[in-house]
């Protein structure tokens, strides 16, 4: 099954275009073995049930996320995937009606215990959306330093830290001329990396990523791509996606999820390069191979 | 073909002729439609038939003077050298409540609105609105009735306490220890009377606040208060401001409640706690029961002012709200 | 990772809602709050209700701000201070209405008996003990006021609704501005004009259609406003399968756009209604107030709800008074039931008969 050029462009889409494009592509990557690292012990999920109202939108889930890596989520829309990393900074209670059940655990400490501080665990735990949202009424540099503002963090040189995360998220050299214009003014891409600068600003532990580049051009997910990259040494990456290709290139590991009508179930997980080579369970093989989905 | 193919043709318009019944339909609606801008022009007309005599005669006293008499002479007859009509003090009257009630009912008409888009849960939120949306249908004889028999002795308490610690403030110093009926209280009622619509208006651009900006607020760690100060106060800063003008406009051309609870004397009054002063509707109620066809136009030509005044202050807050609702900030 | 065995699905919670613990808590604040506030009026100068609550308030936002403080710090501190400071102005917000409705009870029911409804003032005077007389005449006069101020500002009101929404024309723009601007019409303007276009040129006394008239000028942009917000909500395709169908627009309009949006419509003019109802500055200017019934709303003072209150009040002793807050009480429950109806009208789905 060949996989649709027009996807992305340039030096991938040679790789792209020919067969068995998605396990060469994950292969191609330095495989990151798990194991403790200096990033802490890293975030876990324990039979994670999700619901909206009476409606069960996500059963079971048990997955970790290690230290450093990048976790691909892929599946067909509706499969809980992005209801799943919206329950791992408690995102998901913001929806009425909104319900959960089992455990997530950042550093071996329930997210969802009481007493415990959501805030907090948002700082820790950052998000970036689909749709670039950049606050319209701040300039670039109070967009990036945004987060300290919300949550009254005292930074004692805002100026490196702003240079530090705009050039994290690869976005220092297009900007650095006019920190103090709007947001509004850059390109989708640009907002998009912004975004992802400001979710740095508050030194997150984890960023969950849900779709970040499906309101983008091709060009602009390639470097969001480049500068995920770039990331996943210092900070562990979680990223919902529908683009197979884009899950094969960035990510450590991948897990599959599906519905069958009832509530989400994650199928499999395993490394990414395994998962879009030799996967075990037929229906991850149908969905990688673009049988459905 | 004896053209070149790649001529590109003129548009061609396409046109509908209506049939009879519609443009019959049509006809009607839009002179139904028309129908507000023929009644606004129709008062301002009339209001300037009637008023003009008095504005001529006037002059730019009839804005800068507080001097109100319409003379009499022996033989019966008006006497129009000796009269004097000017409407400074009820302009600055006008101003003086719907000021007091602009500051004291805003921030609470702003923070309940807050509250039920942002704290309130569903129930409380659907009793909550009903009430406030029940209120904006009250009469204004009955406010004005509730202020003179249930608030006025409140805002005497208030005001005593304003006077006590704040005398040193001018606005709060009293010529004479009279509390009851004064401009303070005035504007206490008209503050309760202009809650419902600016709280409606307020509800209503909070509740379109875009979501993503929300959540984006959220997911860095912001508490709710953190929230609101970062997206959902610059969102809605201008639209609430016109909400704002809107409820002044209100308070403004108020008659009955003012006529009610101020106790009316023709004379600029700064002091807001001092029970003495008007505005120029209820200045028009008082005087027009037994004023002479003279007065009456005196009378009109104010209610031209109001007229005005009125106009200006809602079409600016309308056109600010309507700016606000359209962008997305 | 087994993914054999068979799990039951566990319960849903909501680790976020709020625990007993914390709800305890809350109480607790509240009751501390209480007794602090109910100290300081017994031992200071302070005193009375309203010190009471302006005491209680205080205290409340002050102790819930040093828990959040010492459990969660600065942020959450503030964000409990502001939570509590908006629920205040929402209690504050609220107050007068209840003030209001139970004022109006409590001095309006000793007014109200069965002949109130059936007899008029035309041989008492509002200084009358409150047994003798009635308003009938005044409900009368306000049924009729507001009937032909509905005959002419409901089509009125209807029709630029209509223009907005379903004929756009080049003058769209300027019409919505003007409806809403004439909305701010103070009251007493609308009397002002139609006391100088009619009253003085014309007809030189007073009578009712002339009040309608008032009222008809400050009803027309409700009507109109709402009937514009309903007919937003009728879904295009509806007008399009009336065009498609080959119907004129007339037709389209008249036969589905229109009936679609009936209970709406309906909502809209008896919120016009609720608005004017009470309306009281234009009626003193143009209508009269007689004690008498009078069913000719063409000729001859027309007393009405609105009259019949402001006499009472001004009559200033104990009977009138209390004539007064019954004269109210009656105008209030119809405001309330008008109110009401709109709201279980409004409520239904729009394209339902």
């Amino acid at each position: 099954m060949t996989i649709e050029p027009g996807e992305s462009q340039g030096e991938e889409m040679e790789t792209t275009t020919s067969k068995g494009s998605l396990s060469d592509i994950s292969a191609a990557r330095l495989q990151k073995q798990p194991g403790n690292s200096a990033l802490g012990v890293g975030l876990e999920a324990r039979g994670v049930h999700a619901w909206f109202g009476e409606k069960h939108a996500l059963a079971n889930v048990s997955l970790d996320f290690w230290p450093g890596t990048v976790t691909a989520l892929i599946g067909p829309s509706g499969c809980g995937k992005s209801t799943f990393i919206r329950t791992l900074n408690r995102m998901h209670e913001f929806i009425p009606g909104a319900a959960m059940a089992g455990e997530v655990l950042l550093n071996g400490e329930d997210i969802y215990a009481p007493g415990v501080d959501v805030t907090k665990i948002r700082l820790k735990v950052g998000m970036v959306f689909q749709k670039p949202n950049p606050f319209p009424s701040m300039t670039i540099a109070e967009n990036v330093l945004a987060g300290l503002k919300l949550a009254q963090l005292k930074v004692d040189n805002k100026g490196e830290l702003l240079e530090e995360c705009l050039e994290r998220a690869g976005l220092w050299s297009e900007v650095k001329d006019r920190l103090n214009t709007h947001g509004g003014a850059l390109s989708g891409g640009q907002q998009q990396r912004l975004c992802i600068a400001r979710a740095l600003a508050v030194r997150p532990q984890v960023l969950l990523m849900d779709e970040p580049c499906s309101a983008l051009d091709p060009g602009s997910t390639l470097r969001i791509e480049e500068t995920i990259s770039q990331l996943s040494s210092s900070v562990t990456i979680v990223i919902v996606t529908h683009n197979m290709q884009q899950a094969a290139r960035v990510s450590d590991y991948t897990a599959f999820f599906l519905s069958d009508g009832g509530p989400g179930q994650m199928i499999e997980v395993g490394s990414t390069n395994e998962m879009f080579s030799r996967p075990k369970d037929k229906r991850t093989e149908n969905y990688v191979t673009g049988r459905f989905g | 073909m004896t053209q070149a193919p790649a001529e590109i043709p003129a548009k061609r318009e396409i046109t509908t002729k209506p049939r009879f019944s519609d443009r019959v339909f049509r006809a009607v609606v839009t002179s139904g439609g028309l129908s507000s801008l023929v009644i606004l022009g129709l008062i301002l007309l009339f209001l300037l038939f009637n008023g003009y005599s008095t504005l001529k005669s006037q002059g730019i006293h009839f804005l800068t003077s507080s001097n109100w008499q319409a003379v009499v002479n022996d033989a019966g007859q008006f006497d129009a050298k000796n009269s004097h009509f000017g409407i400074a003090a009820m302009l600055i009257g006008t101003m003086i409540v719907a000021v007091i009630a602009v500051f004291i009912g805003v921030p609470i008409s702003v923070g309940a609105a807050i509250y039920l888009t942002f704290y309130a849960p569903a129930f409380v939120k659907k009793i909550m609105v009903s009430a406030i949306d029940l209120m904006a249908a009250f009469p204004s004889v009955l406010f004005g009735l509730w202020g003179f028999f249930v608030l006025e002795s409140s805002g005497e308490y208030w005001a005593k306490l304003l006077n006590k610690y704040f005398s040193w403030i001018p606005i709060f110093k009293l010529p004479a220890p009279y509390v009851n009926r004064s401009p303070f209280i005035a504007g206490l009622v008209l503050a309760v009377m202009i809650i419902p619509i600016v709280t409606s208006i307020s509800r209503e651009i909070f509740s379109q606040t875009p979501l993503d900006r929300i959540q984006a607020a959220y997911a860095l760690g912001g508490t709710r208060f953190a929230m609101l100060r970062a997206v959902a106060f610059p969102y809605a800063r201008s639209g609430i401001v016109g909400g704002v003008m809107l409820g002044l406009g209100r308070a403004m051309g108020e008659t009955v409640a003012v006529y009610t609870v101020l106790n009316i004397v023709y004379q600029v009054n700064w002091h807001i706690l001092f029970s003495a002063g008007g505005n120029v509707a209820s200045m028009i109620l008082l005087k027009f029961g037994d004023a002479s066809p003279q007065e009456i136009k005196a009378l009109m030509a104010a209610g031209l002012v109001l007229f005005v005044m009125t106009l200006i202050v809602n079409s600016l807050a309308n056109l600010i709200v309507a700016r606000t609702g359209k962008s997305g900030r | 990772m087994s993914t054999q065995e068979i799990l039951e699905t566990p319960a849903p919670r909501k680790p976020w809602a709020q625990t007993p613990i914390d709800k305890a808590k809350t109480a607790a604040i509240f009751i501390a709050s209480v007794l602090i506030a109910m100290g300081l009026v017994a031992s200071t100068p302070l005193s009375g209700k309203l010190a009471f609550a302006a005491i209680f308030f205080v205290v409340y936002l002050l102790i819930d701000f040093v828990v959040s403080f010492l459990k969660a710090g600065r942020p959450a501190a503030v964000d409990s201070l502001f939570r509590g400071l908006v629920t205040t102005t929402i209690i504050i917000a609220v107050t007068p209405i209840v003030s209001i409705l139970v004022t109006v009870w409590a001095r309006g029911h000793k007014g109200l008996h069965w002949t109130l409804f059936t007899r008029d003032m035309h041989n008492n005077a509002f200084t009358d003990p409150v047994s003798q007389g009635g308003l009938l005449h005044a409900i009368i006069g306000t049924f009729l006021l507001v009937f032909f101020a509905m005959l002419i500002s409901v089509p009125i009101g209807i029709l630029t609704a209509l223009y907005l929404t379903e004929v756009r024309g080049r003058f769209t723009r300027p019409i919505d501005f003007l409806v809403q601007a004439m909305s701010g019409v103070p009251s007493i303007v609308a009397g002002l004009f139609i006391y100088a276009a009619i009253l003085v040129p014309l007809t030189k006394t007073v009578n009712g259609i002339q009040g309608s008239l008032a009222l008809a000028i400050l009803m027309i942009p409700t009507v109109a406003r709402t009937s514009q917000e309903v007919l937003k909500l009728i879904p295009s395709d509806l007008r399009e399968a009336g065009v498609a169908l080959g119907g004129t627009q007339w037709r389209s309009v008249a036969l589905v756009v229109v009936p679609a949006a009936r209970s709406g419509l309906i909502t809209a003019m008896i919120l016009g209604v609720a608005r004017v109802a009470g309306e009281t500055a234009p009626i003193l200017l143009l209508t009269g107030g007689s004690g008498t019934k009078n069913y000719n709303v063409f000729s001859g003072s027309l007393g009405s709800l609105p009259n019949y209150i402001w006499q009472g009040f001004n009559a200033g002793t104990p009977e009138s008074i209390t004539r007064a807050w019954a004269g109210i009480l009656v105008l209030l429950a119809i405001v309330v039931i008008l109110f009401t109806a709109a709201r279980i009208l409004g409520n239904r789905k729009v394209g339902k008969k």
